[in-house]
């Protein structure tokens, strides 16, 4: 790396002695590189062996890359913990101004641990940590006016990001979200309660500065050619076009589209939430993350009456993704979009990971008509298919826990199974709830082998479409396929770019680019950083608990047919044993 | 010829234009942006540019003491650094705040109306606007 890259800094925060310090890690960045290589080895060295996720010494770590603030689509920071949600390795990915914001700051990597007695927020800036005191925000109602008066209080207008929890954070859902810019999320795998057990509102961070490069013109010459690929790119354009939503109809023609519980994978009521339905109904306002040409994020404007007074209304601005519709919508069999959008707002308002809500409501609905739970659980809340308040309302109580059923719904849809039954279609993998895709072997593989058991540490879904049109892989095959994706998304979340942009950064582009920022890397360089960064979050999980040995898979993935006909559990043993294998071949 | 800026209603708030100002300055990173992106608190209402807007008579050259701001053909002003004081004068004349700070020379930065960054604005917000004259002739 280039000797004189703020990169190298490493800003390590205590909240209990309201403290910091910057240490120089060129030997992590050197060998690493930036974004999660670098962060599962941060995550490595602060996290005690069998720390409590809840406890002060869960180590938050944020890690941006050496192209970001350098070209575009370098937009995302990689956030590791220990997740509370699955008790295990806990990594999510954000876009927003989070990375950029970061990397201008002067940073490539923030560590935040302790707790805090009273709630504070912390604001990044000038090469200085302010702790403030959070008390008045601390379970405020509007995410706006959290935002809002941050914003008022804080320097670095348009040059920062405020990452922030809701009220779910604060309650201690396990899945509980963080917010950055209001519509971008680290989502997954509950860093929103790691924030709310430190009293950590938020943290705001902002800076402007220069960054090196090595040859000015090969930067630029290599900018323009990855600018242009992104703005004339047919799979960009789509982005741009409709978003993420885009999937929606071709999901479902496909038979894919996971609908009241994976009971279903085709959803009557698609067409009403779809990505071209959303578009021109409600569409209001296209936003990008920093640096990003695309602009792939939606925001719908909902229009909403007061009840109380004729003719007066407010408008609600509520982004909106395939993952969200999925969660949400089809697997809740909500087919009137206006009652999507209200739901959507809910989670967001409170912040909960969409996904896992959308998969553990499913859940309790399916109990509830199964006669598991009743109206005595529910609290007299009637979880049917399509009744959009009632979910609406069942979120409010996921966060305010009035009973012992919403505080296992908070808790996951494992636990809550655990505790009154319906495990064959409590739909999770490795403790985390199900992505959108029921494809075929390569997404559910996929998600129980993959790191973070998301849709994107492999893309599974994408292999089963190319099956879905040739022939189904040997599961041997299949493991070596996914393998080979998650670790090569090793090397692109530790640069570090969107995966949307995936096909721009080609093995030849990353080289160009990381040349710019001073590092020489062949292919088989970094092929070789992609599976060590794979194998040491593997490590961590080990460490912490995880074994291939006790994974489950929810029956209902065996009931439903997909779009390459029923799954057949011998190939997932096969497949699984495969993976075993490889790993250990690895370690040796 | 200057830069005009068209529609912010189509700015996705990307920054694209924020970092093309700083490359055509030979530099990388946002110190040196002569342009500024935020929005119009919280992105959920939009965004508005800041970057100067070529004014035919401008404030910030009548309160500069040395003459280091020189108004330019076609609107806007031109600084001669040598002449320029650092004493920000200026800055605080500019009503919309397009005159940006450069912490190492401590001088102004302005738009030079050179239309780089329009060329990588994705959502046609920026545009470099020719000369009546020129519209004619072509
Ligand atoms: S026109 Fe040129 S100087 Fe002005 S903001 Fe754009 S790139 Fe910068
Ligand atoms: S490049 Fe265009 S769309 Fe992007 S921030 Fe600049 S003005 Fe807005």
């Amino acid at each position: 790396m280039l000797n004189d890259d703020p990169l190298a800094n490493v800003l390590y925060i205590d909240l209990s002695k309201r403290s910091y310090r910057v240490a120089q890690r060129q030997d992590l960045f050197e060998k690493y590189v930036g974004g999660a290589g670098v962060a599962v080895q941060l995550l490595e060295e602060e996290c005690p062996q069998g720390c409590d996720p809840y406890g002060p010494h869960n180590p938050i770590i944020f890690a941006v890359g050496p192209l970001t603030g350098l070209f575009p689509l370098a937009s995302k920071t990689v956030a590791m913990f220990k997740s509370p949600h699955t008790g295990n390795l806990g990594e999510s990915h954000c876009g927003g101004r989070s990375a950029v914001a970061l990397r201008m700051a002067g940073y490539g990597a923030i560590v935040i641990n302790g707790t805090s007695d009273i709630p504070v927020y912390v604001a990044i800036h000038d090469g200085r940590v302010h702790f403030r005191d959070a008390s008045v925000l601390w379970g405020m109602g509007s995410r706006f006016t959290v935002g809002r008066i941050i914003r008022e209080n804080e320097p670095g207008s348009g040059l920062r990001t405020i990452m922030r929890i809701g009220r779910a954070g604060e309650q201690l859902v396990s899945y509980a979200s963080v917010t950055t810019e209001t519509y971008r999320h680290f989502g997954r795998l509950g860093l929103g309660a790691v924030f709310g057990c430190k009293k950590l509102k938020a943290v705001q961070i902002s800076g402007k500065r220069s960054l090196p490069v090595a040859d000015q013109k090969q930067y630029r010459t290599t900018y323009d050619e990855i600018y242009k690929t992104a703005v004339s790119s047919s799979a960009m354009k789509k982005y741009h076009d409709l978003g993420t939503p885009q999937n929606v109809l071709p999901l479902n023609d496909l038979g894919a589209l996971p609908t009241r519980n994976l009971k279903e994978v085709r959803f009557e009521g698609v067409s009403n939430v779809s990505g071209e339905t959303l578009a021109e109904q409600f569409l209001g306002r296209r936003l990008a993350c920093s640096h990003c040409p695309v602009a792939c994020i939606h925001v719908a404007a909902l229009r909403e009456p007061y009840e109380d007074e004729p003719y007066f209304y407010k408008t609600s601005m509520i982004s909106y993704d395939y993952e969200p519709i999925y969660a949400l919508a089809t697997m809740l069999g909500v087919s009137d979009n206006r009652g999507f959008l209200e739901l959507m707002d809910e989670v967001e308002t409170v912040g909960v990971d969409a996904m896992s809500t959308g998969v553990i409501l499913a859940w309790a609905t399916e109990a509830m008509e199964r006669g598991l739970i009743s109206e005595k659980e529910t609290l007299d809340l009637e979880l049917s298919w399509g009744n959009h308040r009632a979910y609406v309302e069942a979120v409010r109580r996921i966060v305010s826990q009035p009973n012992d059923f919403y505080r296992a719904l908070a808790r996951g849809v494992k636990h809550a199974a655990d505790q009154y039954g319906g495990a064959d279609f409590a739909l999770s993998f490795g403790g985390n709830e199900m992505p959108g895709y029921h494809t075929g072997p390569g997404a559910h593989v996929g998600a129980l082998i993959g790191a973070r058991h998301g849709h994107l540490d492999n893309a599974g879904y994408s292999l089963d479409q190319k099956a879905a049109a040739t022939e189904l892989p040997t599961p041997e095959k299949l493991v070596a396929a996914l393998m080979a994706e998650e670790e090569w998304r090793q090397v692109l979340s530790s640069l570090v770019v969107c995966f949307f942009a995936r096909g721009i950064y080609t093995q030849e582009i990353v080289s160009e680019t990381l040349r710019s920022a001073g590092f020489e890397l062949s292919k088989e360089d970094m092929e070789k950083i992609g599976m060590m960064i794979h194998r040491n979050k593997y490590r961590f999980k080990i460490r912490e608990g995880f074994s291939l040995d006790d994974v489950r898979l929810p029956k209902r993935i065996f009931e439903t047919e997909s779009p390459i006909g029923m799954l057949d559990k011998a190939y997932f043993q096969d497949a699984l044993s495969h993976f075993k294998n490889m790993l250990l071949a690895s370690e040796s | 010829m200057r830069l005009a800026v068209v529609d912010t209603e189509r700015c996705v708030g990307c920054q694209q234009s924020m970092f093309a100002c700083v490359r055509r300055q030979g530099e990388a990173g946002l110190a040196k942006t002569c342009i500024a992106v935020r929005s119009v608190g919280g992105t959920e209402r939009g965004f508005v540019v800041i970057v100067c807007r070529a004014c035919d008579d401008p404030p910030c050259a009548k309160v500069c003491p040395t003459e280091a701001l020189v108004s330019r053909k076609g609107g806007g002003v031109r600084l001669d650094s040598e002449k320029c004081i650092g004493c920000g004068h200026c800055q605080g004349a500019c009503p919309i705040g397009a005159i940006f700070w450069d912490e190492e020379t401590n001088k102004p930065m302005i738009c030079v109306h050179c239309g780089y960054c329009a060329k990588y604005c994705p959502h046609t917000v920026l545009e470099l606007e020719r000369e009546e004259a020129e519209h004619v002739e072509r």
